[in-house]
C-alpha cells in the first residue's frame, strides 16, 4: 500500500531522463537488490539549475527519484547535500517500512552527483592554480615537467610543495624539504 | 458515465486466491444463522451441522479419490503442511530424523522444515532442473536409513511446474518412507488421485479453487500415524481439535464437488487462454523469458521475466489499468528476498526481480487476455524509458 503522493509521482514522474552534458552524475543501488538510480545535474552559481533521473526499481524507488529531483531543483548544493531520506519519505506522505531503506536511495544518488561535480571542480581549480616558474628563465607553465618547456633546462620539482627548483638544489627554497 | 468507458477489472492472480463460486456462497448461507449448532452437540442443531461436515468430507475425499475418514479438516493449506511435516516428524522420531524435500517448496513447507532443523532434524533440500522438475533419482540417492519423510509439492505455485509425484511416491513406497505432497496449487485445477500418485499425505486448500478462505484439508492415508498439531477435544477424531469451521467446510465441499464435475471443462477452457497470453507477451515484448515447464504445467500459470523493468513497478502500472497480477520480485515481498523458486531454476536474481506471475481463472475471458497483451507492452515501454539499466531495443 502506497500513499497518494507516491502513486502520483510513480504515475507522473518529474524530470525523467539524462543530462548529456551534465556537470555531475551519481549512481546508487544494485540491480540484484532491485533498485538502481542515476541522477545527473547541471550546476550554475552553486545551484542545481537542472536535474534528471533514471531509475530501475519498484514504485517507491521511482517516486523517490522523482520527488528528490523536485525537492532540489533550483536549490544550492549545500541544500541538496542536506536532503535526507527521511525528508524525502515525509514529502511523499510516508513510505512502507520495508521500503524506507532499500528503495529510498534517491538522496544518496543525488549526493553522489553533487560530490562528483565538486571533485571535478576541485581538480579543475588545482589545475588552473598550478603555475610552474622556471628557476632559470622564469617562464610560467601550467604543469610540472622535469624540464622547462621554454628554455629546455632540466629542473627539479619539490616532492612536498611542487615548487620548480634548479637542478643542483638539495633543499627546497620554498618549503625547506630535502630534495 | 457509460458502461463502455469503465474498463472491466481483470483479475489474474488466482494462485493467490479465487472468488467463491456463487453455488459455494449459496450453500454456506444456512450455516451462519439457521444450522449454526456445534457439531459435537447432541441435539438437532448439532446433528445437522455434523451431517453437513460429513457430507463435505465425502465430496473432498471423492475429489482426490480418498476415503472420507482419510480427510482431516484444517484452517488452511499452511496448517495442512505444518501438520503433515511436524506431525510425521514427531510420530516417527524414534525411527529417524531425516527428511527430504524439494528446494522450491512453498514457504509453508520450508519454514516448518527450518523449525524442525532447529529441533535436531536433518533436511536434504533437492535441487530442481531449469524447468523446475525434481529428479526422482536425486530422491533415491538421498534416502538413508534415517529418512522418515519425503515432501515434494504436486505443482509449484510460482512457475506452475507439475512434479513427477507418482514416480517419487512409488520410490518412497518401496522404501517404506512416508510421502507428503503439497497440492494446494493443484487441487481443483488438475485431477488428483492419491492412490495413483502413491502419496501418504496431501495438503489441499479451499480458497484456490472457488471455495472460501479459512479452510483446508490434510489427507492422511489410513493407517499412517500422525501426531496432532493442536491438542484439545474430540473433533476430527482428536487429530485436529477445536470447533469446526462449519460454513467453510460446507463451502469447501461444494467447491470440491464442482471441481470434480467441471475438471475437464476447466482445463480445456484455461489452457488456450494460458497459451494465448504467453504467445502474446513473447511476441510483443523483447528481452523476455518464459519460466517453467512447457507442458508439465498447471493449465492456468504463465510466468514471464521481462528484463530491465522491476516487477513491482509493473504490478503498480497494471493495477492502474485495472489488471491484478503477481510478481516474484524482491520488492513485492515483505521478506525482501529474491524468489527461491526462480533462483532454484537458475534465473539470475536481477531477472527474477523482473518476473510476472499470471494465474488465470474461470472468471477470465479471452478479452481479459487481449487487454493484458495490449496494455503490457506500453507499460514496459514507459518503464524501460526511465530505467537506469535498459540498454535499448533488442
Amino acid at each position: 500500500m502506497y500513499s497518494e503522493e507516491v502513486m502520483e509521482h510513480f504515475s507522473n514522474p518529474r524530470n525523467v531522463g539524462e543530462i548529456l552534458d551534465a556537470d555531475g552524475v551519481g549512481t546508487e543501488g544494485n540491480p540484484l537488490c532491485g533498485d538502481v538510480m542515476k541522477m545527473s545535474i547541471k550546476v550554475e552559481d552553486n545551484r542545481i539549475k537542472d536535474i534528471k533521473f533514471k531509475t530501475f526499481g519498484c514504485g517507491a524507488a521511482i517516486a523517490v527519484s522523482s520527488m528528490v529531483t523536485e525537492m532540489v531543483k533550483g536549490k544550492t548544493l549545500d541544500e541538496a547535500m542536506a536532503l535526507t531520506k527521511e525528508k524525502v519519505a515525509e514529502a511523499l506522505g510516508g513510505l512502507p517500512p520495508n521500503k524506507m531503506h532499500c528503495s529510498n536511495l534517491g538522496s544518496d544518488a543525488l549526493h553522489k552527483a553533487v560530490e562528483d561535480y565538486r571533485s571535478k571542480q576541485k581538480s579543475k581549480e588545482t589545475k588552473e592554480k598550478f603555475v610552474c616558474h622556471c628557476p632559470y628563465c622564469n617562464t610560467t607553465c601550467d604543469a610540472p615537467y622535469p624540464y622547462c618547456n621554454s628554455c629546455g633546462a632540466s629542473i627539479k620539482i619539490c616532492t612536498n610543495c611542487g615548487e620548480a627548483l634548479k637542478k643542483e638544489t638539495t633543499i627546497c627554497t620554498k618549503c625547506g624539504t630535502s630534495v | 458515465m457509460s458502461e463502455k468507458s469503465i474498463a472491466k477489472k481483470v483479475y489474474l492472480d488466482h494462485i493467490a486466491t479465487t472468488p467463491c463460486h456463487p453455488k459455494v456462497v449459496e450453500a454456506m448461507q444456512p450455516y451462519f444463522r439457521e444450522i449454526f449448532g456445534n457439531p459435537q452437540s447432541d441435539h438437532e442443531f448439532g446433528w445437522q451441522a455434523k451431517m453437513a461436515i460429513e457430507e463435505a468430507r465425502g465430496k473432498i475425499a471423492n475429489m482426490i479419490k480418498a476415503l472420507p475418514q482419510e480427510i482431516i479438516f484444517v484452517s488452511s493449506g499452511t496448517e495442512a503442511n505444518n501438520f503433515a511435516l511436524k506431525g510425521i516428524a514427531n510420530a516417527f522420531e524414534k525411527k529417524g530424523r531425516h527428511i527430504i524435500a524439494s528446494s522450491i517448496e512453498h514457504r509453508s513447507v520450508l519454514t516448518p522444515l527450518k523449525f524442525l532443523e532447529k529441533s535436531g532434524y536433518k533436511v536434504t533440500y533437492l535441487p530442481v532442473d531449469n524447468l523446475g522438475l525434481v529428479n526422482p533419482d536425486d530422491v533415491r540417492n538421498n534416502i538413508t536409513n534415517e529418512t522418515i519423510l519425503i515432501s515434494v509439492m504436486h505443482a509449484n505455485n510460482e512457475i506452475g511446474t507439475i512434479e513427477p509425484i507418482a514416480e517419487i511416491g512409488k520410490l518412497a513406497k518401496e522404501k517404506g518412507i512416508i510421502f507428503h505432497t503439497d497440492a494446494a496449487a493443484s487441487a481443483g485445477t488438475v485431477p488428483l488421485d492419491v492412490a495413483r500418485l502413491n502419496v501418504d499425505l496431501m495438503s489441499i486448500s479451499a480458497h484456490k479453487s472457488y471455495g472460501p478462505k479459512g479452510v483446508g484439508a490434510l489427507y492422511v492415508r489410513k493407517g499412517v500415524k500422525i501426531t496432532p498439531l493442536i491438542h484439545g477435544g474430540v473433533q476430527e477424531a482428536g487429530r485436529r481439535t477445536g470447533i469446526e469451521n462449519v460454513p467453510g467446510i460446507v463451502g469447501f465441499g461444494v467447491a470440491a464437488e464442482l471441481s470434480e464435475k467441471e475438471m475437464n471443462e476447466r482445463i480445456s477452457y484455461l489452457i488456450p487462454l494460458r497459451d494465448k497470453l504467453k504467445k502474446g507477451i513473447l511476441e510483443k515484448i523483447d528481452y523476455v523469458y518464459y519460466n517453467g515447464h512447457p507442458s508439465e504445467r498447471l493449465p492456468n500459470n504463465v510466468n514471464i521475466a521481462i528484463e530491465y523493468v522491476e516487477g513491482e513497478a509493473m504490478l503498480l502500472s497494471m493495477m492502474k489499468e485495472g489488471i491484478a497480477t503477481a510478481s516474484a520480485s524482491t520488492c513485492t515481498m515483505m521478506s525482501l528476498e529474491t524468489s527461491h523458486v526462480l533462483q532454484g531454476i537458475g534465473v539470475p536474481p536481477q531477472t527474477a526481480n523482473s518476473s510476472l506471475v499470471f494465474s488465470i481463472g474461470m472468471d477470465n475471458t479471452e478479452e481479459d487476455i487481449d487487454r493484458v497483451i495490449d496494455v503490457l507492452p506500453k507499460i514496459i515501454e514507459r518503464l524501460r524509458a526511465m530505467s537506469a539499466i535498459y540498454p535499448g531495443k533488442q
